[in-house]
């Protein structure tokens, strides 16, 4: 049930019930670091869930259409095309190694028959083209039909060949190769609203990209200090304005965001809006700026809102006002208190990611545990649910889950220090028009559908 | 470095700060935390920020192998063992020159992912055994 109203919600409001759909992975113990998930998407239809790994590989799942004679594939997600998009590399000149991470994949609008979507890691970004192919031409006259080449002379007769169908076979294909762009570290990627261009940022600078040129970018904004002792802050994120095609944010690892307008000059290095929320100087203490830092922003489907992540929440700012977010949610303030070993493992380096539902009315994040939360904004609830193969019962409902804090442990609660640090769930995505989640946790990847779908 | 100097003592501020813990109970566990990490590691400056760290994150992935550094040495060695990189391969300093046996190979990832193979929606069903055909490479390895 996609409705405008993303979900099909009944008159009382937005009440999710979330069930296992299906989990793609294997249940090792042992995780190999290739295959550990880096990042999730759909596409705009939602047909397409793509996933990029740390061993530099996609892989796209599609949605199968509804069945009749199979009610319960209804809805599934499964493999439509795997590939290797980037190979580890070895910069000899700076003796810099070049990991094959899928740092972000996004997809490109839909134009024709073939999908098409840009995947990145450090350093390269890559246009990728997914065609189908079921016809094959036959009765070649050149050509024997096992593909050898015939003596021209002995062709008697010529006749037109004929096209058959064949298996569906998926075809990924680079069609771009966007290089050596980029000094520092590419985190992320966003495609124009103009359909024609798109970003990509690294720590210091943000490059402006056509798709259909390789050989040139422009630098829109660059925050590198002559003198790199000055450096006081790095670039952690940039999206475009859902809409408005010269509009685009960046975030920073100070917890700030700056809105830059590409009319007004062709260097965006002065901001047009600048968000930060405003910081209690009494309580700052050694991990204010780290916590602070801004993992992951993004637009809501509207292109009024913005969503920022730093380590211990999410907040939701108004474009139309700089000074402070319009909401604040803990994602899990229990940490807090818990900063000094976190800080000590690196975990307070996380970066975690979020998300929007088609409607802008939930808001999803992932946390430790292999546990994510969401939050519906309208009705003001949150909800922690948990990602595991315990809970892997077909459509079976997702419990609540809660972690205590206190002394007391209640039966189902998990105190702080049971939780796994090593289970991060750092992507998540949100089908664009139903109530469909994509999950991953490691190196597994879960969906989740709202049992009113 | 000259930060340390304007920063006040951290015993001081939790001092502080146990007076207005009513106001402000949220923030008496970050300084608390603080000062649990200061106690463990004294020689933390007081900004974590600033352009060492900084620094230190956008030149992650550096791995030292220079042929010429590497000649070189085993020129002055001559007969002798060229030191090994010792158990962290990626710190190099000194006279410890990484050689290409002690660089960790490279794992060219040809093998397909998990995630598309062929059993990954069973695996839940059938005791755990799994036939991952795709992964034999990986195994061998």
């Amino acid at each position: 049930v996609a409705g405008a109203g993303g979900g099909g919600c009944p008159a009382g409001g937005n009440d999710f019930q979330w069930c296992f759909s299906q989990v793609k992975g294997a249940i090792d113990e042992d995780v190999a670091e290739a295959d550990i998930i880096s990042t999730v998407e759909f596409n705009y239809s939602g047909d397409l869930l793509a996933t990029g790994d740390k061993g530099g590989r996609v892989v796209i799942f599609q949605r199968e259409q509804e069945n009749k004679s199979r009610p319960h594939s209804r809805g599934e997600y499964n493999v439509y095309s795997t590939f290797q998009s980037h190979e580890p590399e070895f910069d000899y000149l700076k003796s810099l190694e070049i990991e094959e991470k899928i740092n972000k994949i996004r997809w490109l609008p839909q134009q024709n028959a073939a999908h098409f979507l840009l995947s990145t890691n450090d350093k390269t970004i890559k246009l990728w083209k997914i065609s189908e192919r079921d016809k094959r031409a036959e009765g070649y006259n050149l050509k024997d039909e096992d593909g050898r080449l015939r003596d021209p002379f002995r062709v008697t007769a010529l006749r037109v060949p004929i096209l058959k169908p064949m298996d569906l076979m998926v075809e990924a294909s680079p069609r771009r190769i966007f290089a050596n762009a980029h000094t520092y570290h590419i985190n992320s990627i966003s495609v124009n609203s103009d359909h024609e261009t798109y970003l990509s940022a690294d720590d210091l600078r943000i490059n402006l990209w056509h798709l259909e040129i390789t050989d040139r970018s422009f630098n829109i904004v660059d925050i590198k200090p002559a003198n790199m002792e000055e450096l006081t802050e790095v670039i952690t994120a940039a999206e475009f304005h859902p809409h408005q095609c010269n509009v685009l944010v960046y975030s920073s690892s100070k917890g700030t965001v700056r809105l830059c307008d590409m009319r007004s000059s062709a260097l965006c290095d002065r901001h047009s809006k600048f968000f930060e929320e405003p910081e209690d100087p009494s309580s700052r203490s050694f991990f204010s700026e780290i916590i602070s830092s801004i993992s992951d922003v993004k637009f809501s489907h509207s292109g009024r809102y913005m969503m920022t992540r730093d380590y211990l929440s999410v907040k939701v700012w108004d474009l139309n006002m700089e000074s402070r977010p319009v909401e604040t949610h803990q994602v899990h303030e229990y940490l807090r208190s818990k900063l000094c070993s976190l800080y000590e493992n690196d975990c307070i380096f996380d970066k975690f990611e979020c998300c929007w539902n088609g409607s802008d009315s939930a808001i999803m994040t992932g946390s430790y545990n292999n546990f994510f939360r969401m939050f519906d904004r309208n009705a003001r609830r949150d909800v922690t649910l948990e990602a595991s193969r315990e809970n892997s019962k077909p459509r079976a409902s997702l419990k609540p889950r809660k972690v205590c804090t206190g002394g007391k442990r209640k039966k189902d609660e998990i105190s702080v220090d049971s939780l796994d640090f090593n289970k991060k769930i750092l992507h998540t995505a949100w089908h664009p028009l139903e109530n469909i989640i994509a999950v991953a946790a490691t190196n597994n990847l879960y969906i989740f559908q709202d049992k009113i779908n | 470095m000259s930060q340390k100097q304007d920063e006040e003592n951290p015993a001081e501020e939790t001092g502080e700060e146990k007076q207005d813990t009513q106001e402000k109970e949220g923030i008496l566990p970050e300084r608390a935390e603080e000062a649990k990490l200061k106690a463990k590691y004294p020689s933390l400056g007081q900004k974590p920020g600033g352009s060492d760290f900084l620094m230190k994150r956008l030149q992650k992935g550096q791995k030292y192998f220079d042929s010429g550094d590497y000649n070189m040495a085993k020129a002055k060695m001559k007969n002798k063992q060229l030191p090994s990189t010792g158990p962290d391969k990626n710190l190099v300093t000194g006279d410890h020159i990484p050689t290409p046996q002690d660089l960790p190979q490279r794992k060219s990832s040809l093998v397909t992912s998990k995630l598309a193979g062929l059993f990954s929606e069973e695996i839940f069903i059938i005791p755990p055994l799994h036939f991952d055909i795709q992964g034999l490479g990986m195994l061998a390895a």
